[in-house]
């Protein structure tokens, strides 16, 4: 069942995953995204980075609120780039 | 920490961590300090491009070089880099700018390199998507070979089979002071520790220049931020990477099937600052939409900031500084350093463990800025 969980729906990243990355050295959270792109779909992180940073405190024993979060990446929600490039105001 | 190393790399980009490993596996005890984590500064903001297309010959050949070491990297680290050659087609708007092409791809092409001078009815073989009067070109070059590497991947396989090879690998750690003894390296200090050492290699991107300045180093380096942005993943499209020099745009389409690209704002200025702005979300996508209008159905996720370390002729500063022995430079890649690490790393591996001096080492120390005429790169984008 574990290695059903899904942490990261937008890049298919599951429990697993994460936690053999953690015990392959990636101790960073930002690491941790780069790794294996949790984070980088469209959610952004909304829901993988809660959960992810949840297992680090498990596997590391560093506390949540000791975790730097990652940095927020403009436009924050999906726009297109038709709306972007538009002059409409 | 230990507390000696033969050498002292500050910086765990991708150019310190493929230099830690060329310099481990000849057996050499290296030591990599890195004050946040591997790949948090211009690497790992990279827009991830390797290309030969330059216009001088140091740039081409360093490049050439490079893109044979990549083509054999996965293999040499044991990880997959996530290489892929899909060619870069830089787009020439004008007379000027042909003549400027034709000049390079006769200099390239003497160097043994496949690029071709594309007429604009070529331009939609490579990248289907391309609107070719939007882009107001008057043809392309195009070399076949170049393409594009995952940076982080590649970062981190350098890393880890330099720690197999015995090097050791400090992120978090930060770099205090450089001790000198009669105008030679004799120690870095870190937050951590002291670790003694002969040699320090100075590839900390854009804080080189603040580490230079504790052993009375100047070096020529002006920080601009660059931002450039992913979009959703896509069904692969195209395989080449689009660059313009006059519009600074470039994107490209990666394995994961985003698209990935930046542009220079009208109103860049050089500094320090990391906040993605505004005009970079609306002349970005202006500008991509104008190269390809099909993509105006595409979202954007996220921008993104990094930084060039920009030198004045715009080419990297390598090796041993004349004023003090053992301080090695690494730095001044002016938004390349990514494409050419691999042979830089070789140059610099080969200097620090035989002495072995070349000509391109020659012609891109420090020394070249001082009162003597410099050759600027051309063909600079983003």
């Amino acid at each position: 069942m574990k290695k059903q969980s899904i942490v990261c729906r937008c890049e298919d990243i599951t429990e697993e995953d994460v936690i053999k990355a953690i015990e392959e050295g990636y101790t960073d959270l930002e690491e941790l995204r780069k790794k294996l792109r949790i984070g980088m779909g469209p959610c952004q992180g909304r829901v993988c980075i809660q959960l992810v940073t949840k297992i680090l405190e498990k596997k590391t024993g560093r506390k949540v609120s000791s975790i730097p979060l990652p940095t927020s990446r403009p436009p924050e929600i999906p726009v297109s780039l038709g709306t972007l490039a538009s002059d409409e105001k | 920490m230990k507390n000696k190393a033969e050498v002292v790399i500050i910086g765990g980009g991708v150019n310190g961590c493929s230099l830690a490993y060329r310099l481990a596996k000849r057996g050499i005890d290296v030591a990599v300090i890195e004050k946040n984590y591997l790949s948090s500064g211009a690497t790992g903001a990279c827009g991830a491009g390797i290309r030969q297309q330059w216009s001088t010959k140091e740039n081409a050949e360093l490049s050439i070089e490079s893109i044979k070491i990549f083509e054999a990297l996965s293999k040499e680290l044991g990880e997959d880099i996530g290489l892929r050659q899909g060619g870069y087609l830089i787009a020439i708007h004008d007379d000027k700018e042909m003549k400027q092409a034709e000049k390079n791809v006769d200099m390239q092409r003497s160097l043994g390199l496949k690029v071709d001078i594309l007429k604009t009815n070529q331009i939609n073989n490579i990248v289907p998507i391309l609107d070719v009067k939007g882009m107001k070109v008057i043809g392309a070059t195009f070399c076949p070979t170049d393409g594009h590497a995952n940076p982080f991947k590649t970062t981190f396989a350098y890393a880890n089979a330099a720690r197999r090879n015995g090097a050791e690998i400090y992120t978090h750690t930060e770099v205090i002071d450089i001790k000198l003894n009669s105008k030679k390296i004799s120690a870095v200090v870190t937050d951590k520790g002291t670790i003694q050492t002969n040699v320090v290699v100075n590839a900390a991107g854009i804080d080189s220049k603040k580490i230079a300045e504790m052993v009375k180093v100047k070096l020529p380096l002006t920080p601009f931020r660059k931002e450039i942005m992913a979009t959703e993943r896509l069904k692969p499209m195209f395989e080449a990477m689009v660059i313009s020099f006059r519009d600074g745009i470039y994107f490209s389409q990666q394995e994961e099937g985003q698209i990935v690209g930046g542009i220079p704002i009208p109103e860049e200025r050089s500094g320090y600052k990391t906040i993605p702005t505004f005009s970079f979300m609306q002349h970005m996508p202006r500008t991509l939409t104008r190269y390809a209008p099909i993509l105006k159905h595409v979202n954007m996720l996220r921008h993104w900031t990094g930084f060039y370390d920009v030198t004045p002729d715009s080419r990297p500063i390598l090796g041993e500084v004349k004023e003090v022995k053992g301080f090695v430079q690494c730095n001044g890649f002016s938004g390349h350093g990514f494409m050419i690490s691999p042979m830089v790393s070789k140059i610099l591996s080969e200097f620090i463990v035989e002495g072995e001096k070349s000509d391109i080492l020659e012609n891109l120390n420090l020394d070249r800025f001082k009162g003597k005429q410099i050759e600027k790169e051309m063909s600079v984008v983003g």
